[in-house]
């Protein structure tokens, strides 16, 4: 038997050797992840990032011997401490998991059993790796844990049913359970993707100290590029299930050699400059579909005709450990990857007669819980109002209460110089019409059972009495006004893309000519680079047709982007509001919520 | 090919334009209908149809004339023997499927419908509309189905419009509680909320917007209410409240016969074999109805990973 807890001596630092790994979809010869090999040394973290679809949950979970429903490891091998861990029985695999690799998944919620108190939970490791007590009390050991990773009051959060704590407390939990058995690799799917800035913040910090402190080598898989620039040391970028390119991070962040990771960072809004953004045509190839020679060759701007015959092996990059899988890399790299994206100029305001809409002292309530506190705002026309907060602030909420979808509030709401009743129902057609309400995900927004063109004729029919002929000019105009075309008219929400989705959902909006555009989080469901296709659209239907948006968003980075004012709310209260509010924070909690923000800068500066 | 047929399918969907703007329940029928075990079931199912329609027209004999002799053992005239009356058995097995099967299309498509709106409106309007559409399916599913339209059919006396509305009337509690537990979720759906804001009547959001994403749901509903229904009215045949004598019927032939069980056992054996067959038949065409719509509602983790689809990835 093979004693899975004693590293193997490998004379270096050499933690996780993955060479060459391959995932299959099972039953076919179709491959999700191939060709895939790095090194990860014992404290060092690595960054894996790429969009939805790239794979890197695969190998990440790949790293445990272990493939999702469907797909099989058919190739390829991961060295943990010198040992192997594909192919292994699932009784050793049990033994390494939890012992030699940890992992935490995106989501606490669907992870921590929700009818087991937290403690439980925790003793549950305890009970399955008693070597990992280290001769103390479990109690102590949990004590210890949770002290470790900073979560406050821990004997009332062992008390806790996992519904009870925040979701920054849940994965602190799953992090402490992670390092319990004080594992040579954790993995980390997404961790902190649905957390809050600040909380974000906090427990990155967590996760950097523990790695540090106890020599743990690391697998951070992200989509967010910001995030994995602040905690990893060396970055991997994955495309349609290759590693594109590899290197230390801030030769990669600074010098990307890679077209892809290039226009990964040009579509990355920063939270300290406001540049225009730029978006990457197409979208990646799917598992089945991918096309001879380079798989990012159909979308790449620097692809010549031999990218369409191979796939390039890694070409190294100044003599450090940076490589890439493109022939042109040597020249990518020589590219500033952002310098020269033009700055976005913002109007300033002029004051014009009125206000498009006036929010005067809002109170708003969920049942008997209170979620507004007398909120006043105004919104300018042909300006982009922001609404910042951190999850729990009332965003929504607000942007609900505009809308009419939320009637339980007090206060004035005018909108035009007139003042709209609380419930929908009660407001006349042409308020309707000009007040337009896009959803947060546009995977639930559109009805999957109608095509493109019904979605967005409906409005039409709804609130309009046009002959058919009219309509659906119309629909063509507005698919156009969202960057699409005609020709999507036939297609179910199915066959689309999360970005095309989005527009089809914008120009279902746009199809009844509104005023007021109230977006609500409408990139966070998004890629990247899809997000910054979004956000220039927003911009062009802001200055070429003189919309007015009001942006709900919990990233600061979009707000500089794209917002002429801002209003950052907290627990229901406006902390702050006004032009400036990014360069200049007038308050604690805004200055504290910018700070937070992860930013590509700090790793990429020199 | 064989393997993984369903991940290939969906998978290897055209990026442009879906062939045709055929509505989602058709093409979960036809999906349905070509797997295995639809094709089976389907098969089954079709050859008990196909028995009751063009049975009337080959019968032998007239199904209400004695032609032998009390429970006579099957013989040339009479391949599966005589009745209680001496009439031919094939024959009356002949001849007394079709009204059975009409009965319980229209008792079923009466229970689905009535249960379907009950179930939506229970779950669109929820609060007191839901409490009170609810409360009251739970006092009718107290009582057994077939207690039920035996009650009924008992104090008004044995009409074919009767039975058709006690059957349908006692699956729609049935019916209302299935699909207002997977209404619930669909009416939670933003596309719904987005509707409402286009200031659409509710009978049209329910109608428009919740039904389609239904509809997989409804057809599974329509094949298992379908089965009960042929059961209840056999039960109430047998019972002899259902299609009054001489009439040919497969339940009351059941009944009928039952007495000379140890003479002419084929005078049971085959109404009620075709009665099960049938069944069968139906339930196993509803199961791959219901498998095939999973691949439509909940696309495996392979097409969720295939076409990128991420959800709620930001709280």
């Amino acid at each position: 038997m093979t004693d899975v807890l004693t590293p193997t001596d490998h004379g270096s630092h050499l933690l996780l050797a993955v060479d060459r790994l391959k995932v299959v979809m099972a039953g076919s010869a179709t491959d999700v992840v191939d060709d895939v090999s790095f090194t990860v040394e014992a404290g060092e973290v690595l960054g894996l990032v790429g969009e939805s679809g790239s794979g890197k949950t695969t190998v990440a979970l790949a790293l445990m011997g272990y493939a999702r429903r469907g797909l099989n490891i058919a190739g390829g091998s991961v060295l943990l401490t010198g040992q192997e861990v594909i192919g292994r029985s699932a009784a050793e695999l049990r033994r390494l998991r939890g012992a030699s690799v940890a992992y935490v998944a995106q989501d606490p919620t669907s992870a921590l059993n929700p009818a087991l108190k937290v403690g439980t939970q925790l003793r549950e490791i305890f009970a399955a790796h008693p070597g990992a007590q280290n001769g103390a009390s479990v109690n102590d050991r949990i004590t210890e844990l949770l002290s470790e990773v900073r979560l406050d009051s821990v004997s009332r959060a062992l008390e806790s049913y996992p519904h009870q704590l925040s979701g920054g407390q849940q994965q602190r939990v799953m992090l402490a359970m992670a390092f319990a058995c004080r594992p040579k690799l954790i993995v980390l799917d997404e961790p902190t993707t649905g957390l809050d800035v600040t909380t974000q913040r906090h427990v990155l910090d967590s996760i950097r100290g523990l790695c540090r402190i106890y020599r743990v080598g690391a697998v951070y898989v992200s989509h967010d590029l910001a995030v994995v620039a602040d905690i990893a040391n060396t970055i991997g970028v994955m495309y349609a299930g290759r590693l594109v390119e590899l290197g230390p991070a801030a030769r990669v962040f600074r010098a990307p050699g890679h077209p892809y990771t290039r226009g990964l960072l040009r579509a990355i809004p920063s939270p300290t400059r406001a540049h225009v953004l730029e978006g990457m045509e197409g979208q990646p190839p799917r598992p089945g579909a991918r096309p001879g020679g380079c798989c990012f060759g159909t979308r790449c701007e620097f692809a010549v005709a031999a990218c369409e015959t191979e796939f390039p092996a890694a070409s190294d990059l100044d003599g450090t450990a940076h490589w890439a899988r493109c022939i042109r890399a040597a020249e990518v790299c020589r590219l500033p990857a952002l310098g020269e994206l033009p700055l976005r100029e913002h109007l300033p305001l002029v004051q014009a007669d009125r206000p498009l809409l006036r929010i005067d002292a809002l109170s708003a309530v969920y049942g008997d819980k209170p979620v507004l506190y007398d909120v006043s705002v105004d919104v300018h026309p042909q300006r982009c109002l922001a609404v910042v907060g951190e999850s729990g602030a009332g965003k929504t909420t607000l942007a609900r209460c505009i809308v009419g979808l939320h009637s339980s509030w007090s206060g004035a709401i005018e909108f035009d110089g007139n003042a709209v009743a609380h419930d929908r129902r009660r407001r006349p057609r042409d308020v309707i019409r000009s007040l337009q309400y896009v959803f947060q995900n546009p995977y639930t927004s559109l009805n999957p059972r109608k095509t493109v063109g019904r979605l967005v004729e409906q409005p039409l029919r709804e609130l309009f009495d046009l002959p058919r002929a009219e309509r659906d000019r119309r629909v063509v105009a507005a698919l156009e006004d969202a960057a699409l075309s005609g020709e999507y008219v036939n297609r179910y929400p199915d066959q689309l893309s999360g970005g095309e989705r989005q527009r089809v959902a914008i120009a279902r909006t746009l199809v009844v000519e509104p005023k007021l555009l109230v977006c609500d989080e409408v990139t966070s469901a998004l890629d990247v680079s899809v997000q910054a296709a979004i956000v220039e659209l927003l911009h062009r239907l802001k200055s070429e047709r003189g919309l007015t948006l009001v942006l709900i968003t919990h990233n600061l980075a979009l707000v500089r982007s794209l917002a002429d004012d801002v209003v950052i709310l907290r627990d229901g209260r406006v902390v702050e509001q006004g032009q400036a509010v990014l360069d200049n924070p007038q308050t604690d909690y805004s200055a504290q919520l910018l700070a937070d923000v992860p930013s590509l800068e700090l790793a990429s500066a020199p | 090919m064989s393997t993984g047929p369903e991940i290939g399918a969906i998978t290897a969907l055209p990026r442009v334009g879906r062939m045709s703007s055929r509505p989602e329940w058709l093409v979960i029928l036809g999906r349905a209908a070509r797997s295995r075990r639809g094709t089976i079931g389907l098969t089954i199912a079709g050859f008990v149809v196909l028995v009751a329609i063009v049975g009337p027209f080959v019968a032998p004999h007239s199904p209400t004339a004695p032609v032998t002799e009390t429970f006579a053992t099957p013989s040339g005239s009479a391949p599966l023997g005589g009745d209680v009356l001496g009439r031919d058995v094939l024959s009356r097995v002949l001849a007394g499927g079709w009204e059975l099967l009409a009965i319980a299309a229209a008792a079923t498509a009466l229970g689905v419908s009535a249960g379907v709106a009950l179930g939506i409106a229970a779950a669109y309007y929820g609060r007191f509309t839901d409490a009170l559409i609810m409360r009251l399916v739970d006092v009718f599913l107290a009582f057994p189905q077939l207690v039920f339209a035996l009650l009924l059919v008992s104090v008004l006396g044995p009409k074919i419009w009767l039975i058709i509305i006690a059957v349908g009337i006692s699956h729609a509690p049935q019916v209302a509680r299935v699909i207002r537990s997977v209404a619930l979720d669909v009416c939670e759906r933003d596309f719904v909320k987005a509707v409402e804001l286009m200031d659409t009547p509710a009978r049209r959001v329910m109608s428009g917007e919740i039904l389609p994403n239904l509809m997989s749901v409804v057809m599974v509903e329509v094949g298992l209410r379908f089965t009960y229904s042929i059961l209840i009215i056999a039960g109430l045949s047998f019972l002899g409240f259902g299609i009054q004598p001489p009439a040919a019927n497969w339940g009351l032939m059941i009944n009928e016969n039952r007495i000379g069980l140890v003479v002419n056992p084929w005078a049971v054996i085959a109404p009620a074999g075709l009665i099960a067959i049938l069944t069968i038949g139906l339930n196993t065409f509803t199961d791959a109805i219901a498998r095939a719509s999973l691949g439509v509602d909940r696309p495996a983790e392979e097409v969720v990973m295939a076409t990128g689809i991420i959800l709620d990835r930001s709280a």
